[in-house]
């Protein structure tokens, strides 16, 4: 039998922080690849120190639900699944590229398939583009529009940034938006001058997070003056310095992100035969933001 | 008992089986088959199905078991109809009737199916007497996430264990495998540590080794004086805040006083909110004590411990809105602050000595 665990932050104070976490858990669960499919969280339960023990499967894929590599996929969620004789230099990575390492855990004794984090991912860069065709409701969305990747970005860790950067460049280098820029909250280039950084009339900012929260729902809206208070809303798109600005919300509830967890697992080993192309048209046909 | 359930058991002979009593094996001589009662040697397999057909309750309680091959999963399905407390006899006497046990607040009922088949059902215990058709019914696992995710009040529980899990619905027609999916959604990883504890294996982590392994922002944790420790534990790990049994200490050698708590299932290691909440208290706790002198009525400094008292009970809500005879009222708290504080809520009239 072989599981698959999705390794995400959730919260003790936001119920909504783990909902895209189960949603993407159901998509998968239903697509059968996995005998079984469990969520796990830093700030709920199951805890990440506890989940591989509710597992009965021997093989364990364990996908993390973050947008970077780091603190969390380097230090914490190896740490707290026990993995036996874990070393961040097995990944190998520049930042970008870790893939997976295989490892037991102690407590348990089964095989852990310990992978790369979702947002590092290549396959996440057509997450960020479905974002912009369902917030725009135009699946052609591109000519004439500018994208704003936004991150959270930080002076402490070089590589919150590099996912940003990474998935922006590969937007620009498809030619297929007039103009791509990576933003931040944390560090420069901000998102608070967003409009500065465009000549297009209509840009689509789409932030890397996973779940929405205090950053996605009211930081940035607030910061790029789509509204002066959170709690009165705006309007998508709302005009901002003459320009439209389409504002997507976290990136991370975009049903497509199934698809970044399978391939994640895939590119540990597991054979998910023609899933990932039935996923990519179920999570289409089921629309975008919930 | 199907023909399959016969010819099962038949195919597993060779391997030996035992199971609540009933034993059977497989050599050159034949079948074996032998029940609390009764032992028959040297059986064909003919024989050996008719020996089968005179007990079709062993047979079929043998394959309901043995498809549970994780262990755990299986001795909690067990526990559930108490098969190691009652005979296979009196069990499939009691089981159409369903027998039931409580796991926190779960109410589970196990019942016998078609051809000794078990199905579960499961409800809040406050509902354990409720008609079925009184509750929101549901069949499917993954609706326990929704379930357990606000309390009646609608606030958000990130403790699953706290126990103010809503009432109200029920599950249905559980399979053994739905039942244990369903209560890993409502108490997550309970039933694999009351496995390890009934084997003796239950890894338990005190707070000083979890304090010492975290890191960031939770590093200081470690510095908490072991006094408050105790504290910790009577803040957050009673039967009033959460139904998980507290295994964890101090360290291994220095138990805690608090009590442990009644729940079914243990608890082995400080959780996440524990953690969280550690790591606010660390920091006050470094803190440097000051003798204040404040004014106050003998009544005023009564209604400052009752206003403590009533919201670390969650009283607040119960509190009647015209009794100001209770110092947690509302409008004795408004008028404590009117008289005593300043318009940015601190206390007037306080001094440093």
């Amino acid at each position: 039998m072989k599981a698959l665990v999705i390794a995400a932050h959730g919260s003790h104070l936001n119920a909504e922080s783990s909902t895209p976490t189960f949603s993407h858990a159901d998509t998968i669960r239903a697509t059968g690849v996995f005998d079984e499919v469990r969520e796990a969280f830093w700030k709920e339960e199951p805890s990440f120190r506890e989940v591989i023990r509710t597992l009965e499967s021997d093989e364990v894929y364990v996908v993390p639900l973050f947008i970077s590599e780091g603190y969390f996929t380097e230090q914490v969620i190896p740490r707290e699944l026990r993995l036996a004789g874990w070393d961040v230099a097995d990944w190998n990575s520049d930042g970008l590229s870790a893939t997976h390492v295989t490892l037991e855990s102690e407590d348990t004794g089964k095989t852990v398939h310990y992978c790369g984090p979702v947002g590092t991912h290549e396959s996440m860069t057509d997450v960020i583009i479905r974002r912009a065709e369902s917030v725009t409701g135009d699946p052609d969305v591109g000519p004439g529009f500018g994208l704003a990747v936004v991150g959270h970005g930080t002076e402490r860790n070089a590589n919150s940034a590099k996912a940003i950067h990474y998935h922006a460049d590969r937007i620009r280098e498809s030619g297929r938006f007039d103009e791509v820029a990576a933003l931040f909250m944390d560090e420069e280039p901000e998102v608070d001058d967003v409009t500065d950084y465009f000549e297009a009339e209509d840009i689509v900012v789409v932030p890397l997070f996973i779940a929405d929260g205090f950053h996605t729902q009211e930081d940035i809206p607030e910061d790029m003056g789509l509204t002066d208070d959170y709690r009165k809303g705006y309007d998508v798109p709302a005009v901002v310095d003459g320009h439209r600005i389409w504002y997507s919300g976290a990136v991370g509830t975009e049903r497509l992100m199934a698809d970044v967890i399978l391939e994640r697992a895939a590119d540990a080993g597991v054979d998910v035969g023609d899933t990932l192309e039935t996923v990519r048209e179920a999570t289409r046909a089921a629309g975008g933001a919930r | 008992m199907t023909e399959l359930q016969r010819v099962t058991l038949r195919r597993a002979a060779p391997n030996g089986v035992e199971c609540d009593g009933l034993v059977v094996s497989h050599d050159r001589s034949g079948y074996t088959f032998e029940t609390p009662a009764t032992r028959h040697e040297q059986l064909d397999a003919e024989a050996f199905d008719d020996v089968a057909a005179d007990h079709p309750w062993l047979v079929s309680n043998w394959h309901y078991w043995h498809q549970f091959a994780e262990p755990s999963r299986r001795d909690f399905l067990r526990w559930v109809e108490g098969a190691d407390d009652r005979s296979v006899a009196d069990r499939y006497d009691a089981l159409p009737e369903g027998l039931s046990r409580e796991w926190g607040q779960l109410h589970i009922t196990a019942e016998l199916a078609g051809a000794g088949e078990r199905r579960y059902h499961l409800r809040h215990v406050a509902d354990a007497g409720a008609e079925v058709d009184s509750l929101d019914t549901y069949t499917d696992p993954l609706d326990a996430r929704d379930l357990a995710k606000h309390d009646d009040a609608g606030r958000y529980r990130p403790l699953k264990t706290a126990p103010t899990l809503v009432d109200g619905w029920a599950f249905v027609d559980l399979t053994g495998r739905e039942l244990l999916q369903t209560v890993d959604f409502f108490y997550p990883a309970t039933v694999a540590n009351w496995y390890r504890e009934q084997e003796g294996e239950l890894d338990v982590t005190h707070f000083r080794e979890t304090a010492e392994r975290q890191t960031g922002i939770y590093d200081v944790i470690d510095e908490l004086p072991q006094e408050a420790v105790e504290w910790v534990a009577e803040a957050c790990c009673v039967d009033s805040q959460c139904l998980k049994r507290r295994e964890w200490d101090e360290d291994v050698e220095t138990p805690l006083d608090v009590p442990r708590g009644d729940g079914e299932f243990p608890c082995r290691e400080p959780c996440s909110l524990v953690v969280a909440a550690a790591r606010k208290w660390t920091k006050l706790e470094q803190e440097e004590e000051q003798t204040y002198e404040v004014t106050m009525t003998e009544s005023e400094l009564a209604q400052l411990a009752d206003l403590v008292d009533a919201v670390a009970e969650g009283r607040t809500d119960e509190i009647r809105e015209a009794d100001v005879y209770d110092g947690a009222n509302r409008y004795r708290a408004r008028y404590l602050r009117a008289k005593r504080m300043d318009d940015a809520g601190r206390f007037e009239n306080v001094t440093e000595r």
